[in-house]
């Protein structure tokens, strides 16, 4: 079967995907994407690892430095939900760490996971299920919007302090953009079409 | 054409694969496995119920305090709005425009437009259902921002915690906020598009 049958994810209607596919393809009936092709995943396992990296970085390093007086405090995302658990908000601690650190880090951790065997022709033990955490990974996780906090911090503390972006804001910033590329050079089809011959 | 389950068929979730499944309950997808579903099921009854507790929680998350400060100048408490407020008054105006319409605005927003878009399909409201999917598509992908507040009030935290001269706490609207923002997305989520279409032709 040359033209792929497909179900439109948000209004379930039948359609044919052209048999030269087209780069994107919208439902003819509710407009939701239908289908989107990637770049490869070769530049998909190569973006991934350097998100990694990013994110590595982006938490090793201080996010936002502040010079009061003599005094210099440096805020890290961990040192952010350290804090936030010790004003007894354990809760607002892990729901901060859940969203910038923990499901940004499985989102990658899982495309990387699917991704390297699947280079070498072989399939990832339990990979629908590390499919499936992707999946959810990717809709929890928000490095934009941590990356727009850290800007709006800066601004509010610069009114009445001394306060520098970090390394972390610039690295957050870049696993931003990483991230982006990553959606768009990832196809979750032929992922699959992939996994199903390996 | 028409929808994949007026002919009996399965569209996985997982892998999107389209496959004539048998019609005993717990089918598999043939593919990845993963059990399959015409519709997601409950949908209406969980969006609701998400939608309730977070039009409870709306209330505190923007009548109390979500930062206390203090300093060697005295002491003062924030609301989001009072934030806002205070980010106009410093003359970052573009920053109060984006922190007012992440903050308010969109669960706001968000609160009515699911709840709307879940009557329509609970009460088979025909019309516009290409309006409906538009919204339900904005309101899936704006809803992520209102974290901003949150990591506003964290950095704000850890920054000034140690200083001898001012201190920043958390106050009790940020647990409140956070469940409204995570409730909101699990609203959205749980909510399933195809219901809208679901009654065209009949």
């Amino acid at each position: 079967m040359n033209r792929e049958l497909l179900a439109c994810p948000e209004c379930d209607l039948l359609q044919h995907i052209p048999a030269p596919r087209p780069r994107k393809a919208l439902c003819a009936r509710c407009g939701a994407v239908l289908y989107r092709g990637g770049s490869g995943p070769e530049r998909t396992l190569a973006l991934t690892l350097t998100a990694l990296v990013l994110l590595a970085l982006a938490n090793a390093f201080p996010i936002l430095t502040l010079e009061l007086q003599d005094e210099r405090t440096t805020a890290t995302l961990a040192g952010a939900a350290a804090a936030l658990w010790s004003q007894n908000m354990p809760l607002v601690a892990l729901l901060v760490l859940f969203m910038a650190l923990a499901m940004p880090l499985a989102e990658l951790t899982a495309l990387a996971y699917l991704l390297v065997p699947l280079a070498r022709g072989a399939r990832a033990p339990g990979f629908a299920a590390v499919f499936r955490l992707l999946q959810f990974a990717s809709r929890w996780g928000t490095v934009e919007v941590f990356v727009l906090g850290s800007l709006v911090a800066l601004v509010k503390l610069g009114h009445v302090a001394s306060v520098e972006p970090g390394i972390a804001l610039g690295s957050y910033g870049a696993l931003m953009l990483v991230m982006a590329a990553i959606e768009a050079s990832f196809d979750p089809r032929e992922l699959w079409a992939r996994a199903s011959f390996a | 054409m028409s929808a994949a389950a007026e002919r009996g068929l399965f569209s996985c979730g997982t892998c999107g694969l389209v496959s004539r499944a048998p019609a005993a309950p717990g089918a598999a997808c043939p593919r990845c496995h993963t059990r399959l579903a015409f519709r997601k099921p409950r949908s209406i009854a969980h969006c609701w119920a998400y939608l309730v507790a977070a039009m409870a929680l709306y209330v505190p998350a923007n009548t109390l305090p979500i930062m206390y400060t203090s300093s060697l100048f005295g002491s003062s408490e924030d609301t989001i709005l009072s934030g806002v407020l205070y980010l106009w008054d410093s003359g970052s105006w573009y920053l109060a425009l984006i922190v007012f319409a992440a903050s308010i605005v969109v669960p706001l927003a968000k609160i009515i437009a699911l709840a709307a878009l879940a009557a329509s399909v609970q009460f088979g409201w025909g019309s516009r259902r290409a309006e409906r999917a538009r919204l339900y598509r904005l309101v899936e992908s704006i809803g992520r921002w209102s974290m901003l507040d949150i990591f506003v009030v964290a950095l704000l935290v850890a920054l000034v915690q140690l200083t001898a001269l001012a201190a920043v706490r958390a106050g009790p609207a940020a647990p409140a906020f956070g469940a409204v923002v995570v409730l909101t997305m699990a609203a959205a989520q749980s909510f399933d598009p195809r219901l809208i279409w679901d009654d065209e032709r009949r």
